[in-house]
C-alpha cells in the first residue's frame, strides 16, 4: 500500500462516519469492563436495532474517557454528553430517548464538568473517541499521517531535529531529554539498532500507559515508527506487564492490522524503510522498568540492572545501539512531526513542555485517568479536577511518583508539576501515580508499606539497596508494634542517605523518598508512635493489640 | 483437566513459534503456567532441555519474577490487590479478614487444597480500588463483608 491510498482509507472512513447522525461510544476498558461495559455495549448494539436506528447512530466499542470510578461511562456524541454508571437497562433509555427523541437523559449525565475544564488531552487525543480495534478509526482522525509526513518529507536528522526542538521529556519518570537521546542512538555507529517501548507500569497506583495501549494502540506503533524512521532501527519491542491482558489483546492486534496494511514489516508504504515490532510480556517485577533491567528482561534473563556507562544507547539488547522509550513520550512524538517542534513546546512549563497523564487515585472524590500541561499546580489536581477528599474526610498527603516517589503535605500543594519542583519537594514524576491520603491513613504505616514494597522488588544485585531497605523495614516494624526510639528517627535518615547515594539504579535511588518525605513533612506523627506509644490514626499493630480506637476500617 | 499431552503439545507448539530462542523464555513459561496452573518441576526440566539452557539459569529466570507459582494451586484463588491505591482505602484489612477467617497464609493454600491466596501489587484498575480478584473475575470497590460473603457461598461455608 503507498501514501495515497493510506489517505483515501481516512476519506472513506470519515465520510461513513459522517453518514451517522449519532455516534455511542462505550468505554470498554479494564476499568469499565469489570462493572459491566461488555453488557451495556450489547444492549446498546440491541436497542438502537430495536429503535430502527441502526443507519444513523452508531455504536462503537473504545477505550477510557477517564471518569473510571463512574463506569460503565458512555459518550454520545454530537455534545460530548457524558453518561456515568450506564446500565443494560439506562443503555436502552439513552437510546429511545436521547437518540430517537433528541432528548438527552439528565439524571444519568455526569455532572461534574471541572474534572475536563484544566485538562489537555493530548496524548488521550482519541481515548474515548475511536474504536481501538479499528485501524480504520485512527487512521480517519489523522492517524499515520506522521509516518507518511516522514517518509515523504523529511530526512531522519530533521525528524531528530523537530523532537529536540519540542523539548519533549522522557514520561517515564527520569525526564530525559528525548532528542539528546535519539541523537546518542542514531550517532552510535553500529547495526541492527533496536527500540523498545516500555510499557513495564509497575508502579502499583497508576494506569495511564495501560489506559492508552487499551484506548489507542495505533499512537503506541505510530510514535514507534517514527523513531524507527529518525533512527534507523528495524526491530522494535513493546515490553508490555502480563498483569494487562486487555491492553496486550488489543496491542497485537493492532500491530496485526498495522502490518496488514503495509505500515509494518518489509518496505514500510512501499518505501525503502523497514520495521518490525514483536511483544514481550513482563512477569511481575517492578524492577523490570529500569532500562538496563528492561534489557535483561527482553532477551529472557533476570531483570538484574547493570552499571552505566555503557548506555543502552550505545550498547543495549544484545550489545546493539537501543532506545528505550515510555510508551507515553512514544505517542507524543506523532503530533511532534505533524505540528513541529516549536509548536508543541508552547504547551506545558518552559524547562517542561506538553502534557503528563496522571492516575488520580486513593481518597480522592473523583478518581481516574487525567491529562494535565506540565506546570499544573498539585492543588488544581487534587482540588479541581478530582473534587477534593471523598467522603467529606480531611486531606493529609498526596503521594506523587509511585511507591518510590514522596508524601507531600497542604503546604506544597501550590508546587507546579515537574520534573524539577517535585524533585525539590522530595518526590518524583515517577511514571504519573498521584494518590490522595486523608486523614484516616498513619504516615508511618504508610511509609512502612513502601519500604516493604521496595524490600520486595529490590532485585538484590547492590547492598545498599538489598540491605539497607531490609533494615529500614526492621526499624519500621519496631515502631508500628509500639517499641520505637528516639534514636530511630535519626537512623531512618541515615540509613536512607546512605541508600540514595550508594545504590546502582533508580530503584535504590528513590526507594527512601517516602521515608525521607514522611519524615520532613510528618515528623509529629513519628513521634506520635515512638514517644507516645500511640498512633494517631489507629492504623499500627500496637493500636490494635491495645484495641478501643474504633477507626479501623 | 487438559490431557497431559495435549498440553505438552501446546507446549511445543509455544517454543517452536518463538523458534527456540533463549530470549523469549518467559514468554515460554508463561504459556506454561497457563497450561499447568503452576511450574512443575518436570516442565522446568523440560523447557531448559528442548531451549538448550541450564536448569539454574531457568530456575533463576522463572524464580525472579512474581508472577510465576512453583507451587499446584488450590482449586479457587483468591488475590487481593496491595497497589498503593488499594492499600489507602484498606486492601490490608481485606487481606487479614480472608487470612484470619479462611487459615490460610498469603503464597499458600488451605489443607484441603481448596483455596489459594495470593497478592498482587496492582491490577491497573485503581480507580475502583479496593480490588480483590477471585477466581479471575475483579471485584471493584470491594468491602470487607461483600468479600467474605463472595467467598464462604463459593466455598460452601469456611475453608477447612
Amino acid at each position: 500500500m503507498k501514501p495515497p491510498e493510506i489517505l483515501s482509507i481516512a476519506k472513506t472512513e470519515s465520510d461513513r462516519q459522517r453518514t451517522f447522525k449519532y455516534r455511542i461510544n462505550v468505554c470498554c476498558s479494564s476499568g469499565c469492563i469489570p462493572f459491566g461495559a461488555l453488557e451495556v455495549l450489547k444492549s446498546f448494539q440491541a436497542a438502537v436495532k430495536e429503535f430502527g436506528v441502526e443507519k444513523e447512530c452508531k455504536v462503537a466499542r473504545t477505550g477510557c474517557v477517564g471518569t473510571c470510578s463512574v463506569g460503565p461511562a458512555v459518550v454520545v456524541d454530537p455534545g460530548d454528553y457524558l453518561y456515568q454508571s450506564v446500565t443494560p437497562e439506562t443503555a436502552r433509555e439513552i437510546v429511545e430517548n436521547h437518540v430517537v427523541k433528541g432528548l438527552p437523559v439528565e439524571n444519568l449525565l455526569y455532572r461534574r464538568a471541572a474534572f475536563f475544564e484544566k485538562q489537555h488531552r493530548l496524548v488521550l487525543r482519541n481515548a474515548g473517541k475511536i474504536d481501538p480495534l479499528r485501524i480504520e478509526d485512527y487512521i480517519s482522525r489523522g492517524g499515520y499521517s506522521a509516518l507518511i509526513k516522514c517518509l515523504t518529507e523529511m530526512s531522519p536528522r530533521e525528524v531528530i531535529d523537530e523532537v529536540s526542538k519540542s523539548g519533549l521529556r522522557g514520561r517515564g519518570g527520569a525526564g530525559f531529554q528525548t532528542g539528546q537521546k535519539w541523537n546518542f542512538v542514531s550517532k552510535a555507529p553500529t547495526f541492527p539498532k533496536y527500540i523498545i517501548a516500555n510499557l513495564d507500569e509497575g508502579d502499583p497506583g497508576v494506569f495511564a500507559n495501560r489506559t492508552l495501549a487499551e484506548a489507542d494502540p495505533h499512537a503506541i506503533i505510530e510514535g514507534m515508527l517514527v523513531a524507527s524512521y529518525a533512527l534507523g532501527a528495524e526491530q522494535g519491542y513493546i515490553y508490555i506487564r502480563a498483569e494487562y491482558p486487555l491492553a496486550i489483546q488489543t496491542l497485537r492486534k493492532a500491530l496485526e492490522q498495522a502490518r496488514s496494511l503495509g505500515l509494518l514489516g518489509e518496505h514500510i508504504l512501499e518505501s525503502s524503510m523497514n520495521f518490525e515490532i514483536g511483544v514481550r510480556l513482563g512477569a511481575g517485577a517492578f524492577i523490570a522498568g529500569e532500562e538496563t533491567a528492561i534489557l535483561a528482561s527482553v532477551e529472557g534473563r533476570r531483570a538484574m540492572p547493570r552499571p552505566r556507562p555503557p548506555y543502552p544507547a550505545i550498547s543495549g539488547l544484545w550489545g546493539k545501539p537501543t532506545l528505550i522509550q515510555n510508551v507515553e513520550t512514544l505517542a507524543n512524538t506523532p503530533l511532534i512531526v505533524m505540528n513541529g517542534g516549536s509548536r508543541f513546546s508552547e504547551l506545558g512549563s518552559p524547562t517542561c513542555t506538553g502534557t503528563k497523564c496522571f492516575s488520580l487515585t486513593g481518597r480522592t472524590s473523583n478518581p481516574g485517568l487525567i491529562e494535565v500541561p506540565m506546570g499544573t499546580t498539585l492543588r488544581e489536581v487534587v482540588f479541581d479536577i478530582g473534587g477534593g477528599v471523598a467522603d467529606g474526610r480531611s486531606f493529609k498527603a498526596v503521594l506523587v511518583g509511585g511507591p518510590s516517589g514522596g508524601c507531600l503535605p497542604e503546604s506544597q500543594l501550590d508546587l507546579p508539576i515537574d520534573y524539577e519542583s517535585l524533585t525539590k519537594a522530595g518526590a518524583i514524576m515517577g511514571s504519573g501515580g498521584i494518590v490522595v491520603i486523608d486523614d484516616q491513613s498513619c504516615m508511618v504505616n504508610t511509609a512502612r508499606f513502601f519500604v516493604d514494597f521496595c524490600v520486595d522488588e529490590s532485585c538484590g544485585r547492590c547492598s545498599p539497596c538489598r540491605v539497607g531497605l531490609f533494615k529500614l523495614r526492621e526499624v519500621f516494624d519496631r515502631i508500628i508494634h509500639g517499641e520505637g526510639e528516639e534514636k530511630d528517627m535519626a537512623m531512618l535518615e541515615e540509613v536512607s542517605e546512605y541508600i540514595r547515594e550508594a545504590s546502582l539504579c533508580g530503584l535504590g535511588q528513590t526507594a527512601p523518598n517516602p521515608i525521607l518525605t514522611t519524615l520532613r513533612y510528618f515528623r509529629d506523627e513519628y513521634l506520635a508512635h515512638i514517644v507516645e506509644k500511640r498512633c494517631p490514626a489507629g492504623k499500627c499493630p500496637m493500636s490494635r493489640k491495645g484495641g478501643g480506637r474504633g477507626e479501623m476500617a | 483437566m487438559v490431557a497431559e499431552d495435549t498440553r505438552r503439545a501446546m507446549l511445543d507448539k509455544a517454543m517452536k513459534e518463538h523458534r527456540y530462542r533463549r530470549s523469549a523464555l518467559l514468554e515460554v513459561l508463561q504459556r506454561a503456567q497457563e497450561l499447568y496452573g503452576y511450574l512443575e518441576k518436570d516442565v522446568l526440566i523440560y523447557i531448559s532441555e528442548t531451549l538448550n539452557l541450564p536448569p539454574s539459569h531457568l530456575y533463576g529466570a522463572a524464580t525472579f519474577y512474581n508472577l510465576f507459582r512453583f507451587r499446584k494451586p488450590g482449586e479457587h484463588i483468591v488475590t487481593p490487590c496491595l497497589g498503593t491505591a488499594c492499600y489507602v482505602k484498606g486492601a490490608e484489612d481485606i487481606l487479614l479478614a480472608i487470612e484470619s477467617e479462611f487459615d490460610v497464609e498469603r503464597g499458600r493454600s488451605t489443607p484441603d487444597g481448596r483455596l489459594s491466596l495470593f497478592v498482587t501489587r496492582c491490577i491497573g484498575a485503581c480507580a475502583m480500588a479496593p480490588n480483590v480478584v477471585l477466581d479471575g473475575e475483579v471485584i471493584g470497590k470491594a468491602t470487607k463483608d461483600g468479600v467474605m460473603e463472595r467467598m464462604e457461598r463459593l466455598l460452601g461455608g469456611k475453608g477447612n
